[in-house]
């Protein structure tokens, strides 16, 4: 009999998952605001009752009560999270709140059926980073200061990386983390928010050779660093960062094809400089190449993924745990092994929407310096997202990067709260710069029905600066279709 | 006020970088979702195979191992329960298949490893399958059609009898194999009782697939070999001309021809047909370089693994310019340090058959649900056309000869159908008696769903004679 519910369960679930992903796509492309209060009410409920069918079949596999009070705790969190959001910043971005519960009620479910006891933990370092963050977004949008503080970010990041560097315990072939009263901190997550500051920064005015030049030597020394503690994914995650950033902010390809070509040169370097590196290509071109040793996890994952099929085996039905790393790298294999490719499926494409949101917003905010953070931060995510997700489909060479929000692993995903709540905080930024034109078209309007009689040179910057607007809406159009396609 | 509207323009343009990099990665996340699917739908049937996947053990909780069969549906294993649900498996032919077939206790082997997966994955329906769930019965896991056909693979073992050898039967066209013979072989039934015993020394490895995974000196065999790399330098047989006069001596070594006879003068294809070595001594060393004989041995996938399903072992070949003639006169006869699997040469042979195409042989036609729903079919596999057609005929106008008049007439010639073929004995070790491995390749010309045999008899003598003999009672049993 369990078995046939569990059987039922894994089809409810992924049915559930490809609701809640066709409301967010709905919702994204939704002008109407009543319409979209009425999908993001879908989005809930559908994301409610994934968590309820997810922890009941957990349940009866495993008869543990536990999960009952976890079910609890979560749901509590996600409603409240709701509340919050509601009564403190009634503008913010819903959608954006939705995807992260979603991701992150995917994350615990995963991390739940792998081991208890690190999801719990998870769960309390996730419940103290989002009461945390909540104070982010009323910062963002009110002190100013912190367009300024680009000598503040450099040094708050490089300091903190050469304290990882010098005295973080070796582990997996590299030193990531550092150890504070019994918590490991992995300050690459956290500088990558500072380093994307720092840039920002250095580049919202006028932008000079010399300033770009500056910002390459800083990004420089953080990526050195971070090569030197063996931490390449990071490195590179900052790397492509920093190309994106500096050719959106300069505006010239040559900056574009510069970095993607001293990518490429790095990249022949580090496979030279690094066994490790070059051991990892090797099983990335053959998995059992050296399967004993260096190929096992990346070949269980595949295997994991293999026996998953298209629809899963179901909640504690697999062996997910056979893959080694699973709560942290290759959480994404445990994924599509219990809950099936097209759920993955689904997964990649919530995350899709997450950066689309935040692109948009980069697109549409008015001041250079948030333009940058939005895209500097989309940049990091949606790029970490391919690391992960393509390391372990053995896409492309494994990295040891977690999946942010779903992995395990306390850095990772409180720096990812941490990113999201500054989102929200741009896009309220946006939402008020809205306004305020909104307001200043009314005020025009009626200034013109004033003056209506103006003189030519008045009127032919009038057309000039409807042509500019023009201009943008409709390129603000052809993003936001290419994006509901 | 130009400026201005300038301006305003460039905060027009602003977003053209953004779009550009949301479109980048806008793609990466598509190009992630294509790369899942096309995982999926093309890679995910080798990886869940493989050999070091150990999940498939999982499977056995829920699904009853599928059958396999022969290609007729006859049984060949399957799994039963006794009284307490203790689920064993019964190969019904006990020794017969005992290689192909393989085992599934004590490790595996045969297509019982390799199809493991397909064993152990069940397609019924979904109602049975909810039905089943719901009774908390097993699900029937899918059953396994082989190509193998009872009758061939009796006659191929009775033949061999005591000796030890192997035999592979393949279909011309397809490439399906239609008899595996290993001796010595083993009663997979009881291999667990009779486990050490196996593995004892004396017992002569019974549990490798002679005919995949024996390495043996191909002997005159590889005559076909050669005579294709001389075919293909000069264009036609026609212009050879030889006197043999039983021993033929280049570079210090002396090549001697079977018992000394010394066929006089003699065309190409009565060369070939006399299995005459002084001759093709002759072709090696003076008529071919080096290089043409290499080429034409790699074009034949010599040195090269293929994926046939089961475990088998390279052919190895190796013909340097600095080769000394005594090796290389001995590589041109199939001597020297060749090694060939009784499967390679019967793809080589096969490939002759069929107008120059070689076929990858594949043991499975397909595989179905246990109520005979089809699940999926094999098509055969070709490995690429590795000879012209013209070649091909050439060479099957020699092999004929070979069955006319040459060293197979004794036994094969008063067959009604049309054969061609080839002998070997190829010596080993030292050269005392005894000690030669008798050989036949060849196929059925009829044109009509004809097979390709290849036969080795361990230390059969210092003439073809017994393996010639297999493979006409093979040949018997299949045209009866």
């Amino acid at each position: 009999m369990i078995k046939i519910i569990a059987e039922i369960s894994k089809y409810l679930l992924l049915f559930l998952m490809i609701f809640f992903t066709l409301e967010i796509f709905i919702g994204l492309s939704q002008k109407n605001e009543d319409m979209r209060k009425n999908c993001m009410r879908k989005q809930m409920l559908f994301l409610l009752l994934f968590n309820f069918v997810a922890y009941f079949i957990m349940f009866l596999q495993t008869n543990d009560i536990v999960m009952l009070l976890l079910y609890v705790s979560v749901v509590f969190y996600v409603l409240l999270i709701h509340r919050m959001y509601c009564l403190f910043y009634k503008k913010a971005s819903f959608i954006l709140v939705n995807i992260m519960c979603m991701l992150l009620s995917i994350g615990f479910i995963i991390q739940i059926r792998l081991d208890v006891s690190t999801a719990i933990k998870q769960f309390i370092i996730v419940a103290g980073a989002s009461v945390f963050s909540f104070i982010i977004p009323v910062f963002v949008k009110k002190v100013k200061l912190v367009k300024n503080l680009h000598f503040v970010y450099s040094i708050l990041g490089l300091l903190l990386l050469t304290l990882v560097f010098l005295f973080a315990q070796v582990n997996g072939g590299g030193k990531l983390s550092i150890n504070i009263g019994g918590i490991s901190f992995q300050f690459s997550e956290f500088v990558k928010i500072t380093f994307v500051f720092f840039i920002a920064s250095m580049l919202q005015k006028v932008i000079t050779f010399r300033q770009v030049f500056w910002v390459t030597v800083i990004a420089g020394i953080h990526m050195v660093i971070l090569t030197m503690s063996k931490d390449l994914g990071a490195a590179l995650i900052y790397f492509v960062a920093y190309i994106v950033m500096v050719y959106v902010a300069t505006k010239q390809n040559i900056y574009a094809l510069l970095g993607l070509s001293s990518i490429s040169v790095t990249s022949i370097i580090a496979c030279r400089l690094f066994a490790h590196v070059r051991s990892r290509i090797r099983i990335w071109k053959n998995p059992f190449f050296d399967y004993q040793n260096t190929g096992y996890q990346i070949a269980q994952a595949l295997f994991g993924i293999c026996s998953g099929s298209w629809f899963g085996t179901g909640l504690f039905a697999g062996s997910p745990n056979m893959i080694p790393l699973a709560k942290e790298d290759f959480t994404f294999a445990a994924i599509c092994e219990e809950m099936g490719i097209l759920f993955a499926i689904c997964l990649i494409l919530l995350c899709m929407c997450t950066y689309v949101l935040i692109v948009n917003i980069a697109i549409k905010i008015r001041e250079n310096f948030y333009k940058l953070i939005a895209i500097g931060l989309s940049t990091e995510y949606a790029f970490q997202v391919f690391l992960t997700i393509g390391g372990t489909t053995n896409l492309i060479p494994m990295t040891g990067i977690t999946l942010p929000l779903i992995s395990y692993g306390g850095s990772s995903v409180m720096c990812t709260i941490m990113m999201f709540a500054i989102i929200q905080g741009l896009y309220l930024l946006k939402k008020d710069e809205d306004e305020e034109l909104e307001e200043k078209g009314e005020k025009q309007t009626t200034s013109k029905q004033l003056k209506k009689k103006n003189d030519h040179s008045d009127r032919g910057k009038k057309a000039l600066e409807r042509e500019a607007e023009n201009l943008e809406r409709k390129i603000e159009k052809q993003t936001e279709k290419s994006f509901n396609w | 006020m130009k400026e201005k509207s300038k301006n305003k323009r460039r905060k027009a343009l602003i977003g053209k970088p953004y779009i550009i990099v949301s479109y980048l990665f806008f793609g990466m996340f598509l190009g992630m979702i294509g790369y899942m699917i096309y995982f999926k739908v093309c890679k995910s049937d080798t990886f869940a195979n493989n050999l070091y996947n150990k999940r498939q053990n999982k499977y056995e909780k829920n699904i009853v191992r599928g059958s396999i069969l022969a290609s007729n549906g006859t049984v060949l294993a399957r799994t039963d329960s006794d009284k307490e649900g203790k689920e064993f498996r019964v190969y019904p032919y006990n020794n017969l298949f005992a290689q192909v077939v393989g085992y599934c206790d004590h490790g595996s082997s045969g297509l019982e490893a390799s199809e493991n997966y397909t064993l152990r994955s069940s397609h019924v329906d979904i109602l049975e399958k909810l039905q089943n769930n719901f009774w908390d019965k097993k699900n029937k896991g899918d059953n396994l059609v082989t190509s193998l056909d009872i009758r061939l693979q009796q006659a191929a073992s009775n033949a061999i009898g005591y000796n030890r050898g192997a035999v592979i039967v393949m279909n011309t066209k397809t490439g399906k194999v239609l008899a595996d013979v290993s001796k010595p072989d083993f009663n997979p039934n009881t291999i667990a009782r009779n486990w050490e015993l196996l593995n004892k020394e004396e017992s002569g490895s019974p549990f490798l697939n002679r005919a995949l995974q024996g390495q043996y000196p191909p002997g005159s065999t590889f005559k076909i070999v050669t005579s294709l790399a001389y075919l293909r330098k000069y264009g036609t047989f026609d212009n050879f001309f030889f006197n043999c006069s039983g021993k033929y001596t280049q570079g210090g070594y002396t090549i001697h021809c079977n018992e000394n006879i010394a066929h006089r003068k003699e065309n190409f294809a009565d060369a070939f047909a006399n299995s005459c070595n002084c001759a093709f001594s002759n072709i090696a060393t003076q008529l071919l370089d080096k290089n043409s004989l290499e080429s034409t041995a790699n074009a034949l996938h010599f040195n090269e693994s293929f994926p046939i399903g089961l475990l088998s072992v390279k052919s190895f070949f190796a013909l340097e310019n600095s080769t000394a003639d005594g090796l290389t006169m001995q590589t041109s006869i199939g001597q020297g340090n060749t090694l060939i699997s009784p499967v390679h040469m019967a793809m080589i042979v096969g490939a002759v058959a069929n107008g120059g195409r070689m076929m990858e042989p594949s043991f499975v036609k397909q595989v179905e649900v246990y109520n005979g729903t089809i699940v999926k079919q094999i098509a055969p596999k070709s490995l690429g056309q590795v000879m012209t057609p013209e070649e091909a005929y050439q060479l099957t106008e020699l092999m004929k000869g070979v069955v006319q008049r040459g060293t197979a007439t004794d036994d094969l010639s008063s067959f009604p159908y049309d054969i061609a073929g080839k002998t070997g004995t190829a010596e080993y070790g030292s050269k005392e008696k005894g000690t030669a491995h008798s050989w036949f390749v060849g196929f059925s010309n009829t044109g009509n769903s004809d097979i390709v045999v290849a036969v080795i008899v361990e230390n059969g003598g210092d003439k073809s004679h017994p393996a010639t003999l297999v493979a006409r009672s093979i040949f018997e049993t299949y045209f009866s």
